[in-house]
């Protein structure tokens, strides 16, 4: 089969408007009746390429070629009119319609000005029966589970006349008997001529239904494979990276008092799901408790809880021998306890006041920085440009407002804040997600330092190299319980993590995780 | 000063000037002698001493109403009660100037300081609404302005009314009258204390503790919760000293020589402007008698030019409402920006290329 292109990207080059470089020279190549998986982990870029295509971003440099002419694409609706479609991974729907209304919802049927709604229920059972979806088109949405709701998704693209098709993340929902009709329907859709995208980071997915994959990684493309002809474990390693490895000096380690303490932790979220059941640890001072797990297995939940931000909890949580229970969040950091928070942008700074202004945010209550009503500016300042300096910012003055640095940037500052105050106690939650390889290790230099000095570490983290070259013990958190803790995690292989990670294996028993 | 203060800068003055030039366009469609019109539209506050004075004037109270919504919106606590904690300063500084009988010199002093507290109390209403029920500050302060409205009103005609006027108060004392500034204008002391006013919230804002504290809540309230600020406080004293600088502008606003009657029984409009001049100001007090200075310039002109050709008054509320559109509009002008950061971008990257 001569292959035909049907689409091209070219060179995209994506920043966003606080300066983030998304996608760098990214190049994309579509052969017509292909599934084409897009790989990488998140935040590598993924995501915005496909909002370029689909027309809701708009790139700052680079082509799009579809049948052999460039084209621009304005908008979602453009991109329709060209035959792309797309299926997010937050589903799109109004829950309060039936399927065939959703199907039809901004391209209706008329009979008048009358939507009609026969006609409106015929073409969407039509459709249905053509691509051999088994649905119920006069259900409502709210009504029908997950697995049905893509199939809905999928269809109201097709009825807009989709010939290429982007799934962003499809099989994240869905149970495993849902993804593999999903892909029974991909395959026909394939061998109809339609061209899929498959957006993903499970590599075994990626094997069993993609032709070719393209891998990003940090917002650059990796270059395009024919699945049949690499392995996951490469594909892993061009996603992932790790052919950096990691090397710390760790110094021998010098166990201090317990510095926190927590013993029968439960906690259930404002859905009323258990996201923490029923955990008991104990952290040190002088070592690093690494917590490993797939995201979403209670680790936001446990954190929130243990910086004070969440206060509905059973158990007990102590720091340095003090019930936090009635203590607030101010009350808690005054137990010198640092928060790197899992995403900075969404509470970790605050974009449009400068790097000053985000770097007292945790201290300027202390003598040193303010009176009793007024603050300290002079000393604030002075502080301020020292800390930029330590730190390394990357930035014109203490003056620019942190919206405008990178990522990387805007991570430093976070850090230099709640390192500057001297801490006993860190929780670092994601502290190198995302940002550069330079100010990745400076940070992780830095947690060495302070462990080294005595204070206690809690690093949760999905970066593996990092939990392992860092911590002293790790835990494996699964459904809101620890699966597994290792003392020595010099002797864990990543295949035995990733099988805890996943469930697969679970000690009942965990040795070492409290000290008494 | 950086890049994108300079941008800042650029974009509200590019507003404006679009607006004029919208304003310009509508006032040659109306009017039979449009040159004339824009003319004394632009020149008409500089032709006379009285002229420049109504500027300085109408100035004041909206140096307080803004200064007072800079307050509320940097903590982003949309409170729109300062037109009723306006209204209410007003009502209270007449009642205390009425009732009271005080000396010359203390009576505007413990009127102006029971205005403010009335405000304070006033605007405090939708903030403890909200910490106690989470309903949201806008819609409830909102509504009480028409509560301010007809409960002055009605204290108005049921106790301080004089007879033989009508819809007024009895005179206000002259003991309690703010004193001219300058002898044949009414340019009165309110000005300076406006200015105090715009000063004090500057410093506030930007120099204290509370003031960051409200800062760090306006722009990313998850970001101050995590910081440990308690945003319970916050929600209240910045509502609480909004109020408090409206109803003090209410209070001076009666006591200046321009009324020597309370009798107000419309909403003035002054919180609303507040909004206007906030907008200008970029959330900063220290800007509002820039902002005020020019809204009340460009009300003054307006009014000349409505007295002495065919264009209306209502001339002005376009050019207002178009610079407030652009102003606000986050989306205008951002291709320019984006065009901006992402050379920045650019320029960096090749500089990490080449280290």
């Amino acid at each position: 089969m001569a292959n035909e292109i049907v689409l091209e990207m070219k060179h995209i080059m994506k920043i966003y408007s606080n300066g983030v470089v998304a996608n760098e020279d990214v190049s994309l190549e579509l052969d017509k009746g292909e599934i084409h998986a897009l790989l990488g982990e998140n935040g590598a870029g993924k995501s915005t390429l496909m909002k370029v295509l689909f027309g809701i971003e708009t790139p700052d440099e680079g082509q799009i070629i579809m049948n052999g002419q460039e084209v621009t694409i304005k908008s979602p609706q453009d991109a329709i009119s060209k035959g792309i479609g797309m299926v997010h991974q937050h589903f799109m729907l109004v829950p309060s319609l039936t399927v065939a209304e959703n199907i039809i919802l901004g391209v209706e049927p008329k009979k008048g000005v009358f939507i009609d709604m026969k006609k409106a229920v015929d073409e969407a059972r039509k459709i249905a029966e053509k691509y051999n979806f088994d649905l119920d088109v006069t259900a409502k949405v709210e009504e029908i589970p997950v697995g049905i709701k893509q199939k809905v998704e999928i269809l109201k693209a097709l009825y807009r006349g989709a010939d290429i098709l982007i799934l962003d993340e499809p099989t994240a929902v869905l149970t495993p008997q849902e993804t593999d009709e999903l892909f029974i329907q991909l395959e026909k859709l394939r061998k109809d001529g339609h061209t899929i995208i498959f957006i993903s980071h499970k590599l075994d997915e990626i094997k069993k239904i993609c032709n070719r994959a393209t891998i990003m990684r940090n917002g650059k493309s990796m270059g395009t494979y024919n699945v049949s002809e690499i392995s996951t474990d490469d594909m892993s390693k061009l996603m992932v990276g790790r052919d950096v490895v990691l090397k710390f000096e760790k110094k021998p380690i010098e166990l201090k008092n317990v510095m926190m303490k927590v013993r029968d932790l439960t906690v259930y979220n404002s859905q009323g799901v258990l996201k923490v059941d029923s955990l008991s640890f104990d952290i040190k001072g002088g070592e690093i408790l690494g917590i490993a797990g797939v995201e979403g297995n209670g680790q936001s939940e446990l954190i929130d809880t243990l910086t004070g931000i969440n206060k509905k909890y059973t158990g007990e949580v102590d720091i340095k021998g003090e019930d936090t229970r009635k203590k607030s969040i101010h009350d808690i950091r005054n137990l010198k306890l640092a928060h790197i928070p899992e995403d900075r942008m969404v509470s970790g700074c605050a974009s449009n006041l400068n790097i000053l202004e985000n770097m007292f945010s945790n201290q300027y209550q202390q003598p040193d920085y303010s009176g009793k009503v007024m603050l300290k500016g002079k000393v604030i300042q002075k502080r301020s440009e020292d800390l930029i300096k330590e730190y390394l910012v990357k930035c014109n003055s203490y003056k620019q407002n942190v919206g405008m640095l990178s990522g990387g940037n805007i991570q430093k500052v976070i850090v230099a804040r709640e390192f500057s105050t001297g801490p006993d106690i860190i929780i670092a939650n994601q502290p190198t997600r995302g940002i550069d390889v330079g100010a990745a290790s400076f940070i992780r230099q830095r947690l060495l330092e302070f462990r080294d000095a005595g204070c206690a570490v809690l690093l949760i983290s999905a970066d593996l190299n990092e939990i392992f070259s860092l911590s002293d013990r790790l835990a494996v958190m699964y459904k809101g319980k620890f699966s597994g803790l290792f003392t020595d995690v010099g002797q864990v292989s990543e295949e035995t993590l990733g099988q805890y990670m996943l469930g697969l294996k679970h000690d009942e028993e965990l040795g070492g995780v409290i000290y008494e | 000063m950086n890049s994108a203060k300079r941008f800042e800068i650029f974009r509200m003055f590019f507003s404006i000037v679009i607006a004029l030039l919208v304003s310009f366009v509508l006032i040659f469609l109306v009017s039979k002698q449009p040159v004339e019109a824009i003319v004394t539209l632009i020149t008409g506050p500089f032709k006379s001493k009285r002229n420049l004075a109504n500027v300085v004037e109408s100035m004041i109270p909206l140096i307080f109403t803004g200064t007072g919504v800079c307050i509320m919106f940097s903590a982003n606590q949309i409170n729109l009660a300062g037109e009723g904690a306006f209204h209410l300063g007003g009502l209270v500084a007449s009642v205390c100037a009425l009732q009271l009988g005080l000396p010359a010199g203390v009576s505007p002093v413990v009127a102006l300081c029971l205005a403010a507290l009335a405000g304070a109390l006033f605007t405090a209403i939708p903030a403890f609404l909200k910490i106690k029920t989470s309903s949201s500050e806008l819609v409830s302060s909102l509504m009480l302005n028409y509560l301010s409205l007809w409960f002055c009103t009605f204290i108005l005609m049921h106790y301080i009314c004089d007879p033989q006027v009508g819809a007024a108060s009895f005179k206000l004392p002259a003991e309690s009258e703010l004193i001219t500034l300058l002898s044949g204008t009414r340019i009165h002391l309110g000005l300076f204390i406006a200015l105090a006013v715009a000063v004090f919230g500057y410093v506030f804002l930007y120099k204290t503790r509370m003031g960051y504290e409200l800062r760090l809540t306006g722009e990313n309230e998850n970001f101050a919760k995590y910081s440990g600020v308690n945003i319970v406080k916050v929600i209240l004293v910045s509502q609480l000293v909004g109020g408090m600088i409206a109803g003090l502008g209410g209070g001076v606003e009666i006591l200046s020589p321009i009324y020597n009657r309370f009798s107000w029984t419309s909403l003035l409009g002054y919180g609303w402007d507040a909004i206007i001049i906030c907008t200008l100001a970029k959330k900063n007090p220290i800007y509002t008698p820039l902002a005020a200075l020019f809204l009340a310039y460009l009300r003054t002109g307006a009014s000349i030019m409505s007295r002495s050709t065919d264009v209306t008054l209502e001339i002005v509320q376009i050019t207002q409402g178009v610079i407030i559109l652009l102003a606000v509009a986050e989306q205008f002008l951002s291709k320019t920006k984006h065009k901006m950061i992402a050379r920045e971008a650019k320029a960096s990257l090749k500089e990490e290329e080449a280290a």
